[in-house]
């Protein structure tokens, strides 16, 4: 990649990213139900920890860790399509992205990359404000999240989410991809959304799962994007497994890249634009 | 032509236009199905792995879960145009042609749309239900039943309200709508788990101030024919689905008097 193509993809990110740093209102709202979530989780996850008679895997403390991180960071999940990409689909206009002199794989990873992360930074400051410090000052100190393990836990944490965007932008444009063979994205969108949220540990933290399906929820990739960088925070993951886990996303990151590349050719090869 | 009659009408044309892509609605209905379902794979696994919470098990859960998506799916197909009515009629000024016609407000929104594929969520809702209830072989006397039907009256109600509610906020402002989702989907996700393991601050206000817990735990417990952790005699188990219609009726009040602030945005 020349450094100028390279110029040109920055461009898109971040043109994209300060447009919609505008929609403030929505975030606030978005984190008032985001915050609601987590509370209504906690509530019922706690009943559970009360209850439990043998040990649970994981502590209560890792919990709120992985509740409140989830919560905030939720909008980094690929859990819906760019509205302005559907509509270049319907419309036919997609014809025109494909005649620009860019890769229509980085240029659109670009863009879903700023709609990924410009809403998650509107949320992640009132989100993290009300986990660290409002919860403390309201009295319900139980659910305060407390702070990263370590001083390298914190610093593998931040690699991590690094590693947890890249993971959800490139599985989001197979998602993208699929809109060439599909009129209506939405039944795929939400069949995808829905596995994703199991596997990625947003509906119950993975290691609460049975210990039978343990095996199997480590080795699949959507761990990459919740559990891996959320147990990095809490220090459920010890020291010596740092690297192990972030080599893990990597590669995951790496995959879903090279399918995503892969698709979209062929798409293209094969796309009939209608008339008008 | 009746009201009744006219409202079939417009229940016909929405179908018959969704039935044209027949393709595109299975994979929705499908989409949702698995979407509304993933929470019940959480709830399982959680009760695999630390057994019953209290006096409740799997199947009671299972029971409160179906009831209350069977409920909010079906409300949630009957009030799509509550729905999405500040993001197109307000915002468009379309209100106006509403106004201009013979019949009330309210009955032409309602009969604006029905989205079929909520009947995903509806399946689902069944199903989980249909487990709880087997598992749990409850005794179906005619009172269970009734009071049963009563419940689900009451969340189909209390919804509709909470959609009327929000589409009314839409006369004042179309942008803070996305609050008024705390509590349905907020609502809905809080009622798949008796009321009883929250909080108390929580508890009382999903009873008082937002009368879900009247709707969706009081009469399930009476169904359920288990003794009330929180102490609710028979006798309320029986009256609080009312709620519901009240908070209905309230919502409908609440719509009139916007209707009659509603300055058009002009074409």
């Amino acid at each position: 990649m020349t450094t100028v193509a390279l110029a040109s993809y920055v461009a898109v990110a971040s043109t994209r990213f300060r447009t919609l740093l505008q929609y403030r209102v929505a975030a606030l709202a978005g984190i008032a139900t985001q915050i609601f979530w987590g509370l209504l989780k906690l509530m019922v996850l706690g009943a559970f920890y009360e209850v439990a008679t043998t040990p649970p895997p994981m502590s209560f403390e890792a919990i709120v860790v992985y509740v409140w991180l989830g919560q905030c960071l939720f909008v980094l999940l690929p859990y819906n399509i760019d509205p302005d990409l559907r509509e270049m689909f319907r419309s036919g206009s997609v014809a025109y992205e494909m005649l620009r002199p860019l890769s229509l794989y980085w240029h659109w990873f670009s863009r879903t990359l700023a709609f990924r992360t410009a809403p998650a930074l509107l949320r992640l400051i009132p989100g993290l404000a009300f986990a660290l410090i409002i919860l403390r000052l309201i009295g319900l100190d139980q659910w305060v999240m407390p702070l990263p393990a370590s001083g390298i836990h914190a610093l593998a944490f931040a690699v991590s989410i690094g590693f947890m965007v890249v993971f959800s932008v490139a599985f989001q444009m197979l998602v993208n991809a699929s809109m060439f063979w599909l009129m209506d994205s939405r039944g795929m969108v939400n069949l995808s959304a829905g596995f994703v949220m199991v596997l990625c540990g947003m509906i119950i933290p993975l290691p609460l799962f049975p210990d039978w399906l343990q095996p199997f929820l480590y080795w699949q990739p959507f761990r990459a994007l919740c559990d891996i960088p959320f147990r990095i925070y809490s220090g459920d993951i010890p020291v010596d497994a740092l690297i192990s886990h972030l080599a893990l996303q990597c590669g995951w990151s790496l995959a879903f890249i090279g399918i995503g590349i892969t698709l979209l050719n062929r798409a293209q090869r094969q796309l009939v634009v209608q008339g008008g | 032509m009746s009201a009744l009659a006219l409202f079939g009408k417009y229940m016909g044309v929405s179908i018959r236009a969704q039935m044209q892509y027949r393709g595109s609605f299975l994979l929705y209905a499908t989409g949702q199905f698995i979407a509304t379902g993933v929470e019940v794979i959480g709830i399982w696994a959680l009760f695999d792995r630390f057994g019953n919470l209290g006096i409740w098990t799997l199947a009671h859960i299972a029971v409160f879960y179906g009831t209350v998506n069977m409920a909010f799916a079906v409300a949630d197909t009957f009030s799509r145009g509550f729905d999405y009515f500040g993001s197109t009629m307000v915002r468009t000024g379309d209100f106006d042609r509403i106004l201009l016609r013979p019949r009330s407000t309210a009955f032409q929104i309602a009969g604006q749309d029905f989205p079929l594929h909520r009947i995903g969520r509806f399946t689902q809702g069944a199903l989980v239900f249909a487990y709880g209830v087997l598992t749990l072989n409850l005794d179906w006397s005619v009172l269970a039943v009734v009071l049963w039907c009563m419940a689900f009256a009451g969340m189909f109600f209390f919804f509709y309200g909470l959609l009327i509610f929000q589409a009314t906020l839409s006369f004042w402002s179309t942008e803070s709508l996305e609050v008024m989702n705390l509590f349905v989907y907020g609502g809905v996700e809080a009622s798949q788990y008796p009321l009883s393991i929250y909080e108390d601050w929580f508890r009382s206000f999903f009873t008082y101030v937002i009368p879900l817990g009247c709707v969706a735990y009081f009469p399930i417990v009476g169904v359920l024919g288990i003794e009330d952790p929180l102490g609710s005699t028979a006798f309320f188990q029986w009256l609080a689905p009312a709620a519901g219609f009240v908070f209905f009726c309230v919502s409908l009040m609440f719509w009139q008097f916007g209707v009659r602030h509603y300055t058009s945005t002009g074409s």
